[in-house]
């Protein structure tokens, strides 16, 4: 089928949300890669490319890779904000590059395009993982439970699911982590996502884990270490109230006897 | 070149790759390769539901879920394997709750259950809510599940290592092998993609869950990385594939986008309605109107716009109501897929109807295997140690058709399945059985000059050119005519393709390289798809031909098995091959040849399918 939103009929009575019509974006891009002339310094680059009324950020980064500059480097694959992917610091701000209307992030002046802060580059918007997961691993991430295990489910009761459903909804893309200024500063700590993910245990009523991971995040690098600035909250494409869970783990703490 | 040996070696960290790797690594030593991270896998993008006749809201069994199932077939289905899907369901989904999955609850506490596509009750009477789900966004639960559970039994993966090989002991595609010949799977080889790196995988057993290759259409619900690595791979190396005309078009993907809307939302009582506001499903399926099977809904749908009923300026896509529908319960029910509408439409679903179209889903279609997920090396004989689960496998407990919430069954019963066979299997292989001479050969060959060639045409403008021709002439509706064009540009295209060249030419990070070598795949899983797809001279499940409309089960009540052989092969070995159908040629050094299989029927006679 053809797309919908590009050309509106002129003579529609109503003209479809959304429709605008093509435009050229300029992106501003920090790239890195140390196999190229540039060596270990990372430059910035600019491409222009024409885009359309419902295109994304990621959209024009591949028509800049598809078109332009094959070597350009990120990585992406659902390209549609539920596989974590493509985080990427835009205008400044984390987000998911899949998620990011262009006409949203005013295309009248260039737009930037970063790697996500705190984590190593590989190349261009690449950034290493690994140190990312390893806090995550270390929170317990897994259900935990004691004695022998029911025939049929568990039981619960819509109450006690809904109380830990927001933090059910991580897809471990780092942009809050990676929007921090404590973890910018002290990579030891252990970052938003982690914190998140130890929340959607601690408050799921069929887990015994608490303790264990409650001690865990009592850790000098742990939730203390959260000054309560709130750009997780504002990163997290997810929309996830990142702090508040943050503040409900420290509560947790203080309140529960371990 | 760095050499790894386990025992058991599994490709793809998706739904059945980790469902797999929780049964293997318990048992024997094992590793899974993945070329993405493990949560990034397209299992997370699954929403409704997963469906098991656990009867926690209303009466229900599994002998209904299986004939839900044979006959959402459009009975290809092997009904031995449906069978086994649908009773295992239950434990499968207990499993999962027990693992940590936070499925929504009924108000007694336990695993609440809702309508779907094809799920009936009393074989056809009315919908039955019968697919466990978790919000719409079911697969990213069971995605984030089983990593979780990986992580607790601190399994071994190999993240963003692209599988580029697949080594056995014989040359499938050249040697004409006796009945009952045994044949070695003996490892896999990959390439690192963060150092460019290639690195040999010798296993007693290897397990395939590489997903799909939706990236063969344009319009596809699937992610970048869907490109049928698994499946070319082994098509590759001579062993059939299956089913591979059946593709799935979802009906609801996004207009223009092909993002996925579930089909739960019609499960919840959305509604489909064409331009003149009709709801046009009560023509098409009188008794469960919007919850028919897929292919009945996307053809209904491609019906209306193509009789001129079609909404918006261009009259090319029909429109999902929910406006009847309290906010606060698409809030709890559907709060996915209302934000994918108000993101990428600015479409308020509270109060507008949201603008959709089919979008290319999943394929039916995939690597044979039997019930303990061995991969078969023809008809009926499997090759030793290799096995595959999920979307590149096919059972086939989808047949032509698959059912909304099937798909998350599959890959948890036949991804347990697969790694409890392959564990077992391991244990009894004393030695791992030799590498080939040179086993990184063909890969190094194909990277070089990949790499090496110095100018040549654009990798994405042959992608391109691939996914229009796949969406204007496999799609929905199909022809004789249509598919022949298909298959001209293809064979143009994979001309084309020996002459593309990348702009990075770097070890490090090269994901322009492994786009190219992505565009391999997905050329050969379209050229299979539309040869099997013009030798199907019937219409069946998701397979409709508008010169031959009805289902043909004199002729065609067979399953496909595709091989690639080379030209040099003599017409009397092409013949050889099971259930032979045709042969069809003009692809250079290689031909294709159609064999076919018997479906296993059981207890259910094919009827007329009518909804």
């Amino acid at each position: 089928m053809t797309a919908v939103l590009e050309n509106p009929a002129t003579e529609s009575p109503k003209p479809e949300v959304g429709a605008i019509p093509s435009f050229d974006v300029t992106l501003r891009i920090r790239r890195y890669n140390p196999e190229s002339e540039h060596g270990e310094e990372s430059i910035w680059d600019e491409f222009t490319v024409t885009a359309h009324g419902t295109d994304r950020v990621l959209d024009a980064l591949h028509k800049i890779k598809w078109e332009q500059d094959g070597s350009l480097t990120f990585r992406r694959s659902c390209a549609h904000g539920v596989c974590g992917s493509d985080a990427m610091r835009i205008n400044g701000r984390n987000r998911l590059a899949c998620k990011t209307l262009l006409k949203d992030v005013n295309p009248d002046k260039p737009i930037t395009v970063e790697p996500i802060k705190g984590l190593p580059v590989v190349k261009d918007l690449v950034v290493d993982m690994e140190p990312f997961f390893a806090s995550y691993r270390e929170i317990m991430p897994f259900l935990i439970t004691s004695g022998n295990e029911p025939t049929r489910e568990r039981l619960q009761s819509a109450e006690d699911r809904e109380r830990f459903d927001d933090t059910t909804k991580c897809i471990l893309c780092a942009a809050c982590t990676s929007s921090c200024p404590v973890f910018w500063t002290d990579g030891q700590y252990f970052g938003p996502a982690a914190i998140v993910n130890a929340h959607r245990f601690i408050f799921d009523s069929r887990d015994e884990g608490a303790t264990q991971r409650l001690e865990i995040l009592n850790d000098k690098e742990g939730v203390w270490r959260c000054r309560t600035t709130f750009n997780c909250t504002e990163a997290c494409p997810r929309g996830i109230e990142v702090t508040k869970a943050i503040q409900e783990v420290k509560r947790a703490m203080i309140t529960r006897a371990f | 070149m760095q050499t790894h040996q386990y025992d058991v070696v599994i490709v793809g960290a998706g739904g059945a790759g980790m469902r797999a790797a929780l049964e293997a690594s318990g048992e024997a030593r094992t590793a899974v390769i993945s070329k993405l991270y493990p949560t990034r896998s397209h299992t997370g993008a699954a929403q409704g539901g997963m469906a098991a006749a656990l009867a926690n809201v209303e009466e229900d069994n599994w002998e209904w879920h299986t004939f839900d199932t044979v006959k959402g077939g459009d009975y290809l289905v092997d009904q031995d394997a449906a069978e086994i899907l649908a009773k295992e369901a239950i434990d499968s989904v207990l499993d999962l709750e027990k693992m940590g999955l936070p499925f929504n609850r009924t108000p007694e506490g336990r695993i609440d259950q809702r309508r779907f596509g094809g799920h009936t009750r009393e074989h056809g009477q009315a919908a039955v809510r019968r697919a466990c789900y978790a919000a719409d966004r079911t697969g990213h639960m069971i995605l984030q599940t089983l990593y979780q559970n990986c992580v607790k039994q601190n399994v071994e993966f190999y993240n963003e290592f692209y599988v580029l090989d697949l080594l056995t002991d014989h040359d499938l595609t050249t040697e004409d092998l006796a009945d009952g010949a045994e044949v070695n799977a003996t490892g896999v080889v990959a390439y690192d993609l963060a150092s460019g790196e290639i690195h040999v995988f010798q296993a007693k057993a290897i397990i395939f869950a590489t997903g799909g290759a939706g990236k063969i259409f344009k319009t596809t619900s699937n992610a970048h990385t869907l490109t049928g690595d698994g499946m070319a791979l082994a098509y590759r190396r001579g062993l059939p594939l299956e089913d591979m005309e059946f593709f799935q078009f979802h009906p609801t993907g996004l207009a223009g986008l092909g993002i996925l809307l579930s089909e739960a939302a019609r499960g919840e009582g959305g509604i489909l309605r064409n331009s003149e506001g009709e709801r046009f499903m009560e023509r098409y399926a009188p008794t469960i109107k919007d919850l028919a099977p897929r292919d009945i809904v996307a053809r209904s749908m491609a019906n209306e716009v193509r009789e001129g009923r079609g909404a918006g300026p261009n009259k090319d896509y029909v429109l999902l109501d929910l406006t009847h529908l309290e906010p606060a319960h698409i809030d709890a029910k559907l709060p996915d897929i209302t934000e994918f509408a108000r993101t990428y439409l600015g479409i308020e679903p509270y109060t507008e109807p949201v603008p959709v179209y089919p979008t290319a889903h999943y394929a039916m279609g995939g690597v044979p295997t039997n019930v303990a997920g061995e991969v078969l090396r023809d008809g009926h004989n499997v090759v030793k140690g290799l096995y595959a689960a999920g979307e590149v496998a096919c059972v086939s407990v989808h047949g032509s058709n698959r059912l909304g919430t099937n798909s998350l069954l599959d890959i948890n019963v036949f991804g347990k399945r697969a790694g409890r066979s392959a564990a077992a299997y391991a244990k009894t292989v004393a030695q791992h059985k030799e590498l080939p001479e040179n086993p990184t050969a063909r890969v190094e060959a194909q990277l070089a000059e990949m790499r090496d060639r110095p100018e040549g045409e654009r990798v994405a403008d042959v992608r391109k050119a691939l996914q229009e021709t796949m969406d204007a002439n496999a799609q929905v509706f199909r022809t004789g005519d249509s598919l022949n064009e298909a298959l001209a540009e293809i064979r143009d295209l994979q001309k084309r393709y020996r002459n593309v060249s990348v702009q990075d030419k770097g070890k490090l990070f090269n994901t322009d390289l492994l786009e190219a070598i992505e565009l391999g795949f997905l050329l050969d899983i379209a050229e299979v798809t539309v040869v099997a797809a013009l030798n199907r001279k019937e219409s069946r499940g998701g397979h409709y031909r508008e010169d031959f409309p009805n289902r043909d089960d004199a002729n065609y009540m067979l399953h496909t098995m595709a091989y690639r052989r080379p030209t040099s092969a003599s017409d009397a070995a092409d013949g050889h091959v099971a259930g032979y159908f045709d042969h069809v040629e003009d692809f250079g050094d290689y031909k294709v040849v159609l064999g076919s299989k018997p479906v296993t029927q059981t207890r259910y006679e094919p009827m007329e399918r009518k909804y």
